[in-house]
């Protein structure tokens, strides 16, 4: 079999896409495969992902507000994160907001993070996200009218809250 | 084994007997991402700030207080590997394809000696902490990383927002930072071709699977990659034990699809695996495709007890030993296709004579 690209060398990396269950075959030589950016491993390109994420950010970003924000710290703008699909630092999470909560929604259904934290910032955290679902658990037992459980939740709000006034 | 040794020897931790459900699971990975907050992440980094960030890891990783939990930890500088080596790490699953795109100057390495931990540093995100181990062992590969972002974190201040968790030059790794995934051995789903379902059915559930060697028809080797997509707004526990939990099902039913298999086609499935096993011993001129798909039927025979005598874990390490780069390596020199096809079959006869001759067992390291 000869390469479908350069017409000349045996093609010998076959790669197969499927897409929506339609399948893609092509037939390359080496030299080829690599120039298209095709390796033996992870066969899927990055790029596409990347490509589809700044989709979100140019869908929702269109309507809401045409100018471009951009990052107070290391000044990526909206459009460069739009060709890329990656942050230019941590403080772009805060300076691209609200654009950063919708992808992030979009991507992962949410904006809140349940899980491990850092130890150095852990134990205030911590207590402020057991806050948040503690306030989440009083209006459930309110709707339900469980009035006692809600009772108990409401002290155990108020403890936290003084524990967190008190620096801690 | 210091690094020197993980470039010449195909073997790693990943590859041992030993591991839950091995006839399926071959290995088991999990990657935390991480960031410094001081540091733009690494596309935008400039030559002297990525070097920064690898002196800062190194120091971590040299603390004594971390070399004594976690062992010593080898830093490599990317740019000081040949490419052939750098495509080995790849082959060894140690470190990602990607890691390799672009220049190589500014990325290192970290590697503990039994290749069970490795850290890539300036990836896509300064630090990617990944553990590997064999078979289906997500939650002590989720505790053997969890230790070693203990220790980096002594002394390294991570990039985290209260509201959004740790975070990552990319949206889709925000939060948690974990990336856990299995590779699996699916043989019986892909001749019964209900893969396909399973496939669309495990990314509802926000999983994704993917082949492992992407070459040929249908993916080389019948590997496939399963892992989770969603990072953020679920605890890591919640994470491995989900995708643990959906691998124990599909194991369960790739066990049914191979008995029911074999139960109906036990002639035609015994001559295939007889012949690929045949091909193995003694083909001379072998390609990656055959030679995948040969090893596929080997490691299905042995798992159903038709083939015995050789170690699961030797597939695994066949499976490396004859890619690229390795045999490039192996060779000392640069190979024409044909020539790598001839010594792919020598090396592979030469492994299977060592095993039926009886001296399959491995040294320990």
């Amino acid at each position: 079999m000869i390469c479908a690209r350069c017409n000349k060398r045996p093609a010998t990396v076959h790669y197969t896409e499927i897409t929506n269950n339609k399948k893609q075959e092509t037939h390359l030589c080496e030299e080829c495969a690599r120039e298209a950016g095709i390796t033996g491993f992870g066969i899927m390109p990055q790029f596409v992902l990347h490509n589809l994420l700044g989709g979100l950010f140019e869908e929702q970003k269109a309507p809401v507000e045409p100018a471009y924000g951009r990052c107070l710290s290391c000044g990526l703008t909206e459009q460069e994160f739009a060709g890329r699909g990656l942050f230019g630092c941590a403080d772009c999470y805060t300076s691209l907001r609200p654009a950063v909560d919708q992808i992030l929604r979009r991507v992962h259904g949410t904006t809140q993070h349940t899980g491990k934290l850092p130890q150095r910032c852990g134990k205030l955290v911590g207590k402020k996200q057991e806050l948040k679902r503690l306030r989440r658990e009083l209006e459930i037992a309110v709707r339900k009218e469980e009035f006692e459980k809600a009772a108990e939740i409401r002290d155990r709000i108020r403890d936290l809250e003084k524990g967190l006034e008190g620096g801690n | 084994m210091a690094l020197r040794e993980t470039l010449v020897d195909p073997h790693s931790h990943w590859m041992e007997d030993g591991g839950a459900e091995a006839d399926v699971v071959v290995s088991s990975r999990v990657r935390i991402a991480r960031n410094l907050s001081t540091y733009p992440f690494p596309h935008r980094l400039s030559r002297e700030q990525a070097e920064e960030v690898i002196h800062a890891v190194r120091l971590a990783v040299e603390r004594p207080e971390s070399v004594k939990k976690l062992g010593l930890f080898e830093v490599s500088l990317l740019a000081e590997l040949t490419p052939v080596e750098r495509r080995i790490l790849v082959e060894k699953h140690l470190v990602s394809p990607d890691f390799l795109k672009g220049d190589p100057v500014g990325k290192a390495v970290v590697l503990r000696p039994d290749e069970m931990v490795s850290i890539m540093v300036n990836e896509e995100d300064h630090l990617r902490i990944q553990c590997l181990k064999p078979g289906l062992a997500l939650e002590e590969c989720w505790r053997l990383a969890g230790d070693v972002d203990d220790e980096l974190e002594a002394t390294l201040e991570y990039a985290f927002n209260e509201e959004f968790g740790y975070l990552s030059a990319c949206p889709t790794n925000v939060g948690t930072g974990l990336r856990a995934s299995v590779m699996m051995h699916l043989p019986g789903l892909v001749a019964t071709r209900v893969l396909d379902e399973v496939v669309s059915g495990l990314s509802k559930l926000g999983m994704a699977v993917r082949g492992l060697y992407g070459e040929g028809t249908r993916a080389a080797g019948d590997l496939f990659q399963i892992s989770n997509q969603i990072t953020l707004g679920r605890r890591e526990d919640e994470i491995i034990s989900n995708l643990t939990a959906l691998a124990r099902r599909l194991v369960a039913q790739e066990r049914e699809y191979r008995q029911s298999l074999y139960a109906k086609q036990r002639g035609a499935l015994e001559d295939r695996i007889f012949r690929s096993y045949g091909v193995l011993q003694y083909a001379r001129v072998i390609n990656s495709e055959e030679a995948m798909r040969c090893l596929s039927d080997l490691r299905l025979g042995l798992a159903l007890k038709i083939i015995g005598n050789i170690p699961l874990g030797l597939v695994s390490e066949l499976m490396v030993l004859i890619q690229p780069a390795f045999l490039t390596k192996a060779a000392g020199k640069d190979l024409k296709p044909f020539e790598r096809d001839m010594l792919r079959a020598r090396l592979i006869r030469d492994r299977l004579q060592v095993v039926r001759n009886g001296k399959g067992e491995r040294k320990k390291k």
